[in-house]
């Protein structure tokens, strides 16, 4: 019997599992009545604004204040006992690095803190802080991880010896690959981004002495974590620290992370008493949080002259900036490349070596896909590589490789356990949509426009929900284990959920009402979702990894299903039944010839309890219960993308003539919120692919801090994709669900770069480092023209 | 970021805005629309001490059509001559240019008084202007001046305007019914800065020929006569007479050096011609 039959309760599929529900949340949203860090009020809020290094590199040698300011300013010298953040890694060789709240010693990165200032108003902590003078002796920037791992680079920490955070390898026996007909070796790079959320990072810090208690407004992912990560920062114990992240305007984990703003802010509360707040700005966002995706590849693909795939052998860089963030740490990324590389592709033989490289730039986070976005790209550009190599169609390639749907569950070269799925039939269905064939044929006829037109295809897998087992191994400072939720009745037969993950775009305060919903048939309008304080919710890592609607959607159902029972226990005896004879159907208990609502039930439990059965379950009508799927290795969602583009060879410019995604997400909770998912990802997924990019010069300078100059897609840049689902459910979850939540924004950059090398090898053009900029394509065809001798 | 503080006036009229202007001691900026200013404010690039905000002066939003030429008030917003709440001299090529600028929410408030003060060499009035013969009219408490557009852009953000002086109007020219136009610009992606801009102004029946070509790190490249880049003259078919090398030789002397930059720039221009011959 499947999970799905075993729990349903409900006859109403238009707000159960699968059900395309309105999303409750948007009733806020679209009023304008959300409530984000930057709306909160509190009495005597001061302003703060950090005095940042102007340097990427270089030495402390004095910090003056001027006497007028004298008292409002901090510097690390007034932290007596803030510990640095530290976010170690049990992977063996990892190297070390502390992270001041405030800079002490060196700066190693542009927009380091150095000092704070309050103030009544944002502009006046700004004049306070600009008349801080930094005395500080420049040192030689680290600005390039591949020069950073060089012999005599400078060195960010100085007692290393070296740049490497850690260096690991991945290796399979690689020597059966290497006599392979067709070798193909490429160096593929992708650039560093600002993870751009509508909203920025915000805090707000307050000191309740009725409680005695911190409490820390922060627009937060993984509440819980940040309650970790401060008590130990700051000494003190957990229960002095309440953490409350209200809505929140994008996530994508910028707001996964341990912030030193958090404990500085946390500091002036606890220390002087102040209620402040800090909101980043744009300018900060951009000049001091290029934070992701900073990725470089040398690798070479083995394969047969029929393009099956003999052996894959990459070396990796990630740029992980200069201190490891707290809680992913600063290898999380690079290791993650060796061993998601090969994702559902079959090889004999496989090496990776990949290096976490220290740079003078600001610490890397897990940017929605995190390494994926970067190996889908290098991967499925090398594909199309051994394609050319092979006169063989993309697509050909790719279906010759991927895993069957009668290999399923499926462990690959390196151990990934794909749950379930079925590739191949994904490929053929995008294949059919985006018509392969029409597109070889246009492109035989030319375009009346001159412009070149070319097809580009996509694979990514995204491993979601992966727990404890996978977290161990990593031995960094956060381990998911049994997620809990909390759900209770209230006397009028509404229920509540208390989840410690976080909604902020993944509508589960719709979502995770569906699963009470299919459980206890209680109408959605009716179930409230409360989520984002730790003084009100069950302990959880949180929300990364598109793991809360495996994981708390379990949770969730787990607690429903304990009310049921209980329900059902109460309900029998007030319909005068046999326990065992009665069942919950449409948010009744009923027996052969009688029923009874959940709602008089709970009136009973909560109002009427002289009625209640002499043995009632004591825990009542409320639970709280912890799930972990029988396997913790991971959900496998995955899709294929397929792009047609249009390429302008004078002026680079490109324009996407139609998208099609097949996207496999187990079972949907909410098929339009995964449409919505989707779409988002895609939009980051273009951003990635042509326009967004943190440039450093030399000095390890941010060239691009405002977004004049860093460009985000808009509305005229995301085509409508043609979205088509397969739902393969998972044997592992409740429901069969999936994670769905990143996958939208790994495989554009991919699809869309193949697409544009599709369009262009004609001209003997082949783009490997992202974005794809017009400018980038104009200079490549002028330097194939180049290569070619000069024009006839 | 948040600006610095400043003293702020918002004068009632032309004449009040010039004598704040002439009687401030510190720095002093004139804000209109703001869309380039306020940005810089927030950033710090700029902290004048005094602020005099022209938005409001009915003077600087008046257009007359008089004679051969039309004079556009400097607070007359891009959506104003986008929409056709003012005439048009120019057979549409103003309104297209201004429907381009920027984003929507830009050309409601952003003035072309005020970009061209700004005078950045991507702005697209600096461009289209000079390609159209415009003037533009400078009074301050010591009087009125007038120069050619490409005589009052100087540099990089630079303009030949002087202490205490103000934009009050612009004078466009009527163009002749032979005339052809042409503006075309590669930007990153819509409503962004562009990285080359070509307008064109071809009268064939004239022979005569401007090409302005711009977005370039300097003011733009103004040819009043433009006859050099189509062998020598301008005739009928004159887009089929046009020389990139020429064009890419003139963009080299005028130090574009990457070689991908001339490249874009020689592109667009050839559109521009095309479109002008279409």
């Amino acid at each position: 019997m499947s999970e799905v039959e075993r729990l349903s309760s409900s006859s109403t599929p238009d707000q159960g599992v699968g059900a395309r529900l309105p999303r409750k949340e948007d009733d806020r949203f679209m009023r304008g009545r959300g409530q984000y860090v930057a709306d909160i009020r509190l009495p005597g809020l001061r302003d703060v604004a950090f005095v940042r290094s102007p340097l990427a590199h270089g030495r402390i040698k004095a910090i003056h204040v001027p006497e007028r300011y004298s008292g409002l300013v901090f510097t690390a010298a007034d932290l007596f006992g803030v510990k640095p953040i530290r976010a170690v890694s049990g992977l063996p060789g990892f190297k070390i690095s502390e992270q001041p709240v405030l800079a002490t010693g060196k700066v190693r990165h542009v927009g380091e803190l150095v000092a704070m200032c309050a103030a009544p108003t944002r502009a006046e902590a700004e004049d306070i802080a600009a008349s801080v003078t930094l005395d500080l002796e420049p040192l030689p920037a680290v600005y390039d991880m591949r020069r950073a791992r060089e012999a005599g680079s400078a060195l960010v920490h100085d007692h290393w010896g070296d740049n490497v955070f850690l260096e690991s390898v991945f290796e399979v026996d690689i020597t059966p690959a290497l006599d392979a007909p067709i070798k193909v070796t490429r160096e593929i790079s992708t650039a560093r981004q600002c993870m751009s959320p509508l909203e920025g990072r915000g805090v707000v810090a307050t000191f309740d002495h009725r409680l005695d208690q911190l409490t820390l407004y922060t627009g937060a992912q993984m509440p819980h974590i940040v309650r970790n990560g401060l008590s130990d920062c700051l000494g003190i114990e957990q229960g002095r620290i309440r953490i409350i992240s209200p809505d929140i305007g994008g996530g994508f984990g910028h707001k996964g992370i341990l912030l030193p703003e958090e404990v500085c802010l946390s500091w002036l509360a606890l220390e002087k008493g102040l209620t402040v707040r800090w909101i980043e700005d744009r300018y900060e966002h951009l000049s001091a949080s290029a934070n992701c995706r900073e990725h470089y590849y040398n690798i070479t693909v083995y394969a047969d002259r029929d393009g099956r795939l003999r052996g894959i052998d990459c070396e990796a860089t990630v740029d992980s900036g200069a201190y490891s963030s707290y809680p992913f740490s600063a290898c999380l990324e690079a290791a993650q490349v060796a061993s998601i590389l090969p994702g559902p592709y079959r090889m004999p033989a496989y090496r990776c070596r990949t290096f976490s490289a220290a740079t003078n730039k600001c610490p890397i986070l897990p940017y929605r896909g995190v390494a994926r976005t970067g190996v889908c790209f290098a991967l499925e550009i090398m594909l199309d590589a051994v394609a050319a190599e092979a006169g063989l169609e993309p697509a050909e390639v790719r279906l010759r490789n991927l895993v069957g749907p009668e290999e399923m569950p499926f462990d690959n070269i390196t151990k990934k356990h794909f749950d379930s799925g079925n590739y191949p039939e994904a490929m053929r269905r995008a294949l059919a949509a985006i018509d392969i064939a029409a597109v070889r044929e246009r492109q035989r006829r030319k375009e009346p426009d001159g412009r070149l037109i070319g097809v580009g295809l996509s694979v990514y897998c995204e491993q979601a929900a992966h727990g404890t087992s996978v977290y161990a191994g990593w031995g960094i400072p956060m381990v998911p284990g049994h997620e809990q939720a909390t759900a209770r009745m209230t006397p009028d037969g509404g229920l509540e959920i208390r989840v410690g993950v976080h909604s902020h775009g993944q509508g589960l305060e719709t979502t995770l009402a569906q699963v009470a919903h299919e459980i206890l048939g209680i109408d959605t309008a009716k179930v409230r979702v409360v989520h984002g304080d730790t003084a009100l919710t069950p302990y959880s890592t949180g929300t990364w990894g598109s793991r809360s609607m495996v994981m708390a959607g379990g949770a969730v159902g787990t607690a429903c299903e304990a009310i049921a029972g209980r329900a059902k226990h109460i309900g029998a005896k007030l319909l005068q039944l046999d326990p065992a004879s009665v069942s919950l159907r449409d948010g009744r208990v009923c027996g052969p010839n009688s029923s009874i609502g959940l709602a008089e039930i709970a009136h009973t439990w909560y109002r009427r309890p002289h009625e209640l059965p002499p043995d009632v379950n004591p825990g009542g009508l409320e639970a709280t219960s912890g799930y972990k799927p029988q396997r913790d290795s991971g959900t496998f969602s995955y899709a294929v993308h397929a792009v047609i583009v249009a390429v302008d060879p004078d002026l680079g410019d490109i324009e996407l003539l139609d998208y099609v995604i097949v996207e496999d997400g187990g079972v949907l909770v909410n098929p339009m919120i995964v449409d919505g998912q989707i779409y988002g990802g895609l939009a980051q997924g273009i951003g990635t692919a042509l326009y967004e990019e943190m440039p450093f010069d030399a000095e390890g300078q941010p060239l691009a801090t405002t977004l004049a100059d860093y460009l985000l897609p808009g509305p005229t840049e995301i085509p409508e994709p043609r979205l088509d689902h397969m739902q393969t459910a998972s044997p592992y979850t409740m429901f069969g669900v999936k994670g769905i939540g990143e996958g939208g924004a790994i495989a554009p950059p991919a699809a869309i770069t193949n697409a544009v090398n599709d369009a262009l090898r004609p001209l003997g053009v082949e783009l490997l480092r992202s974005p794809i900029s017009a400018r980038r394509i104009v200079e490549a065809i002028l330097a194939a023209r180049e290569a070619e001798g000069p024009a006839a | 970021m948040k600006a610095a503080a400043f003293a702020y006036e918002r004068p009632s009229d032309l004449k009040a805005a010039l004598a704040l202007m002439a009687g401030a001691r510190g720095s002093t900026r004139i804000i209109a629309g703001g869309q380039s200013l306020g940005p810089m404010l927030n950033l710090r690039l700029v902290r004048p001490e005094l602020l005099v905000d022209i938005a409001g002066l009915a003077e600087l939003k008046q257009v007359d059509r008089g004679g051969d030429e039309l004079v556009i008030g400097a607070c007359v917003t891009h959506a104003d001559i986008e929409d056709g709440r003012i005439p048009d001299v120019t057979r549409g090529a103003m309104r297209r240019v201004a429907a381009s600028i920027a984003y929507r929410a830009v050309r409601n408030r952003g003035t072309i008084g005020g970009s061209l003060s700004h005078a950045d060499p991507a702005a697209d009035w600096v461009c289209a202007l000079p390609a159209l013969g415009a003037k533009i009219r400078l009074r301050s408490t010591r009087g009125l001046r007038e120069l050619a557009i490409e005589d009052f852009i100087t540099g990089a953000l630079e303009s030949a305007l002087q202490e205490a002086e103000i934009v009050e109007a612009v004078r466009v020219p009527v163009m002749r019914p032979a005339a052809r136009w042409g503006y075309v610009k590669a930007c990153r992606k819509p409503g962004e800065f562009a990285h080359a801009i070509a307008a064109v102004l071809i009268d064939p029946e004239s022979t005569g020929a401007r090409v302005v070509v711009g977005a370039i790190a300097a003011p733009p490249i103004v040819l009043h006569d433009a006859a050099p880049l189509f062998g020598g003259r301008v005739t009928a078919d004159f887009h089929r007479q046009f020389d990139a090398r020429i064009a890419d030789a003139m963009l080299a002397k005028a130090g574009v050096t990457n070689a991908a930059d001339r490249h874009i720039h020689v592109a667009v221009l050839r559109r521009a011609i095309a479109e002008a011959a279409a």
